[in-house]
């Protein structure tokens, strides 16, 4: 039935159900198995699981922009880390005074470095809900002024790509500063719980998981039923003839607008579910490089497909996980070597290999 | 405080210096007149102010040794034989060492650092050492020695030294010379007790600068817990104020200058990284997110240069110029004819395919060289520093790039301006249909073009192989930065480059004493996405029909 529903999409139907299938049976084998059993996942298996799902949903929030509207962002990494910090102030405010230097009312960095009080953006921080509000806010707030700024000039193309690697690389610059009160170089790490329950708890990594599988199909049907909309139509002419359709009386800026700031929010989520199953967040996560590999994640499923997106994001993690176990020093080339086979000769991705050779064998 | 530390050290070395007095009578007394070597020997005892006292002695010989022996002292380099307690000067390392003896200079050869004994000195005799060898060398016939001489001396001056100074002003010829001794009478007549004398020392400070003379003048202006000034007299204190704010404002002259010089050094940084790049993105519309790579190609092959020839690091140097051009041209001919050249009309992908380029090179480094960063040695006429005065100093390898970056810029101007290929590239670069009917070999301009800017960044990376670390990143942390020059010059404008890589050089610098080094950095960035916004196309925008595309 569910497949009927999606009609000559099968493929989106077919990733769906395999996303519920994770989603369900992973955490379940890992509550209800013992170790030992063949149904049974370790716990670091779970995490690694959890954060595909991050990382998907990631790529997903890139293909709306860059698959549906045609504008490559290089800088969508920043988006996630500024989630992934909005959870990591939570989770920071959950430790309370469990920290080595046992301080109830600061982080052990700010300890360190002999701050006084909580800076004012820290505040309201200890709430849950406030956190999971600003871990959307804030990178639509970003994402906002920067769309604003930059659609209204109607600066496009590789010079959008270029400047949003540039606000990515300044973000990075800027939280490596201990001043900035967000740890430094190192970070925000040492979490202990989430709404009062332990972080290396099973329950607690399955019901991560279950949540990141779920906001990820959330997602996908939102992105889905999104670009089937009037806004959904306009904004693939967007990306297809700009001109032409300010031509007919759209203001093009405010749907690329709009659909940037949905995408930033689905990142900013991304980040927040990100952070909680590895542990740490760092300014790492803002260096240009993280958010060209999500370009490649993208490119490698085949863009403009949302469920290629998915796909790739996975594909090229594992083989990233597997890569960097065995062969560390491969694992670049490897992706050096995707980014220039993918561009060249899969220009559709998997999705478009997959239905080339589907269509080859309906034509015979 | 100051002022008084220096009344402090003055009295110490009065008591000190009527000490020797003593003890060269008393060795007088003796009898015996000593001789040279006797008095070389001396310097072995342990008791420090014998030790003072040999040393006393060993300056009224006029002999060319008694400099070296000094010399030797204060660097630590005057040991003893424990044999046969020769005083002797030994250098080397490992445990061996060469002695020559200290006496007549004549070699004795290799000994183990067991065998010999250093003779120790503390930090007074050190001084004072020092104090004896600029007076010595007062009288150097090398003006450069004299200057230095006055300069030692005049850290820690005596009344000796002061009349030893004067007889020399009278006879100096060297106007660096004379302008020393100047302000050092200039800073002594401050002390006096005539007025008269004060006031004119005050005057002749007002065409000098020197941070002592602040300090002094500062005292001097200083006003006591009531309120009251320290100095009573106000004539004094208007003319010492006078002084103080031409000073302090030739200081903050020499503050903006030396400012502006490290803007425009990190600016030929920048312009160098982004010249390239106006090439390929500017010209080409090519965006080739390996740049970065190119240069740090350019890097490795000037380290490679050195590992060729150890022993002539200025000559490995320049040839790798051309070498790092050849280098990168040709990997950039490479990657065009490989890769760029089925994308073209599609920008997006081209960045892509050239960063997974960028990937590639970086890691084949990585594995090649090692992930860590090798070190390029300077060659002997860019180490240093171009010392105009106390304040302004320009260090040599950031001048060279200045006018190495500035060279460059113009043969790579006259090669697009009266080239053959110039003429091509700028054909091709207006209208690529309207030139290949014209008959220009698109393809050839194309892979030339590429290889030019590669080659450019090579180039580039030779200049940074000298200020920075040659690592694999190397070319990651100019990426961003010359993709911001170009885009803030106004693409496919060489000009353009020129200018924004230098204002962003200076405005880099001029933020990073307020900001900081990382948030002026942030601060120029956010500048740049801000000024994009109001004029997309840059400093210097394309003008006519190319502006369209």
């Amino acid at each position: 039935m569910l497949l009927k529903y999606f009609g000559n999409d099968k493929e989106s139907g077919f990733v769906l159900l395999i996303l519920a299938a994770v989603t369900l049976i992973i955490p379940l084998c890992n509550l209800i198995f013992s170790a030992g059993s063949v149904f049974y996942f370790s716990a670091y298996t779970v995490s690694l699981i959890g954060k595909y799902l991050t990382f998907a949903l990631l790529a997903l929030s890139l293909d709306l922009v860059w698959g549906y509207c045609g504008i490559l962002v290089l800088g969508q990494g920043a988006f996630f880390a500024l989630g992934g910090y909005a959870m990591g102030m939570y989770l920071m405010r959950q430790i309370g005074d469990r920290g080595v230097y046992g301080n109830p009312d600061l982080p052990d960095f700010m300890v360190f470095l002999d701050w006084k009080e909580l800076p004012w953006y820290w505040s309201g921080f200890e709430s849950f809900p406030f956190a999971m509000l600003m871990v959307m806010v804030v990178p639509a707030i970003l994402a906002f002024v920067f769309g604003w700024l930059t659609f209204r000039s109607r600066v496009t193309g590789v010079y959008l790509s270029i400047i949003s690697q540039a606000m990515t690389y300044a973000l990075l610059l800027a939280f490596f500063r201990n001043e900035m009160g967000f740890g430094g170089n190192n970070g925000l790490t040492d979490f202990k719980d989430i709404v009062g329950f332990s972080l290396q708890s099973d329950t607690v990594r399955a019901i991560l998981l279950m949540s990141s599988g779920l906001i990820l199909i959330v997602a996908f049907i939102l992105c889905r039923w999104l670009v089937k909309t009037r806004l959904g139509r306009v904004v693939t002419a967007v990306r297809d003839h700009e001109s032409r359709v300010r031509f007919l009386g759209y203001r093009v800026e405010m749907f690329k607008l709009w659909i940037f700031v949905f995408s930033a929010i689905l990142a900013g989520l991304a980040g927040a579910l990100y952070v909680p199953q590895v542990g740490i967040i760092n300014p790492s996560e803002f260096s240009p490089l993280i958010s060209l590999e999500i370009v490649v994640w993208v490119a490698v499923g085949g863009r403009g497909t949302l469920y290629g997106a998915i796909i790739g994001a996975i594909v090229v993690n594992y083989g990233k996980t597997v890569l960097t176990g065995v062969l560390p020093e491969v694992w670049l080339f490897t992706l050096g070597a995707v980014f220039i086979l993918v561009t060249i000769y899969m220009p559709e991705g998997l999705v478009g290999l997959w239905k080339r050779k589907i269509g080859g064998l309906n034509h015979e | 405080m100051k002022y008084l530390m220096t009344h402090l050290i003055r009295f110490f070395f009065v008591i000190l210096m009527i000490f020797n007095f003593v003890g060269i009578t008393v060795a007088q007394e003796e009898g015996a007149e000593p001789t040279f070597s006797a008095t070389v020997s001396e310097l072995k005892v342990r008791s420090l102010s014998q030790k003072g006292k040999a040393i006393e002695q060993l300056v009224l010989f006029i002999n060319p040794q008694r400099i070296v022996i000094l010399q030797a002292l204060l660097d630590g380099y005057l040991f003893e034989v424990r044999d046969s307690g020769q005083v002797v000067i030994a250098e080397g390392k490992d445990e061996k060492y060469t002695i020559v003896g200290a006496v007549n200079n004549n070699n004795i050869g290799l000994v183990d650092s067991s065998a010999i004994k250093k003779i120790k000195i503390n930090n007074r005799l050190r001084s004072r050492v020092r104090s004896l060898i600029a007076n010595i060398q007062l009288n150097s016939a090398d003006a450069e020695l004299r200057l230095q001489a006055v300069k030692i001396l005049n850290k820690s001056i005596t009344q000796d030294d002061l009349k030893t100074l004067k007889i020399l002003a009278e006879s100096e010829k060297d106007s660096d010379v004379l302008e020393a001794l100047e302000l050092i009478f200039a800073l002594d007549d401050m002390d006096n007790s005539d007025r008269a004398i004060r006031i004119k020392g005050l005057e002749a400070l007002k065409q000098k600068t020197s941070l002592t003379a602040v300090y002094k003048l500062q005292a001097i202006l200083e006003k006591d817990s009531e309120g009251k000034f320290l100095e009573p007299d106000a004539e004094i204190r208007k003319h010492a104020k006078s002084a103080l704010v031409k000073m302090q404002s030739r200081l903050n002259a020499y503050q903006v200058a030396q400012t502006v010089f490290y803007g425009l050094s990190l600016g030929a940084v920048l312009v160098l990284a982004a010249i390239g790049l106006a090439i390929t993105f500017g010209v080409m519309g090519v965006i080739n997110m390996a740049h970065g790579e190119m240069m740090m190609l350019g890097a490795y092959t000037t380290y490679v240069m050195q590992l060729i020839m150890p022993n002539h690091i200025g000559l490995s140097v320049i040839l790798a110029i051309p070498a790092a051009f050849m280098v990168s041209g040709i990997v950039g001919i490479g990657i065009e004819r490989g890769i760029i050249r089925h994308l073209y009309g599609r920008p997006l992908e081209t960045l892509l395919a050239t960063f997974g380029v960028s990937l590639v090179l970086q890691q084949a480094v990585r594995s090649i060289f090692s992930p860590l960063n090798r070190s390029v040695i300077t060659p002997e006429f860019m180490s240093g520093s171009w010392q105009i005065n106390e304040f302004l100093s320009l260090t040599w390898n950031r001048l060279y790039i200045l006018f190495f970056c500035l060279l460059v810029f113009a043969i790579l101007l006259q090669i697009l301006k009266r080239t053959k290929l110039g003429l091509e590239v700028r054909a091709v670069s207006q209208n690529r249909n309207m030139a290949k009917a014209m008959g220009i070999p698109t393809d050839r301009v194309d892979a030339m073009t590429f290889g030019l800017g590669s080659g450019v960044a090579g180039v580039a990376g030779v200049a940074l192989s000298q200020i920075t670390n040659v690592g694999p990143n190397l070319g990651q942390a100019y990426i961003v930065d010359s993709f911001m020059v170009v885009v803030f010059g106004g693409v496919g404008n060489l000009w353009g480059t020129l200018v924004a890589g230098f204002s962003l050089g200076i405005a880099n610098k001029v933020l990073e004493p307020y900001a900081g080094a990382v948030l002026a950095k942030i601060l120029v960035l956010v500048f740049i996405i801000l000024f994009i916004q109001k004029r997309p196309r840059g400093l210097f925008p394309q003008k006519g029909r190319a502006a369209e595309s």
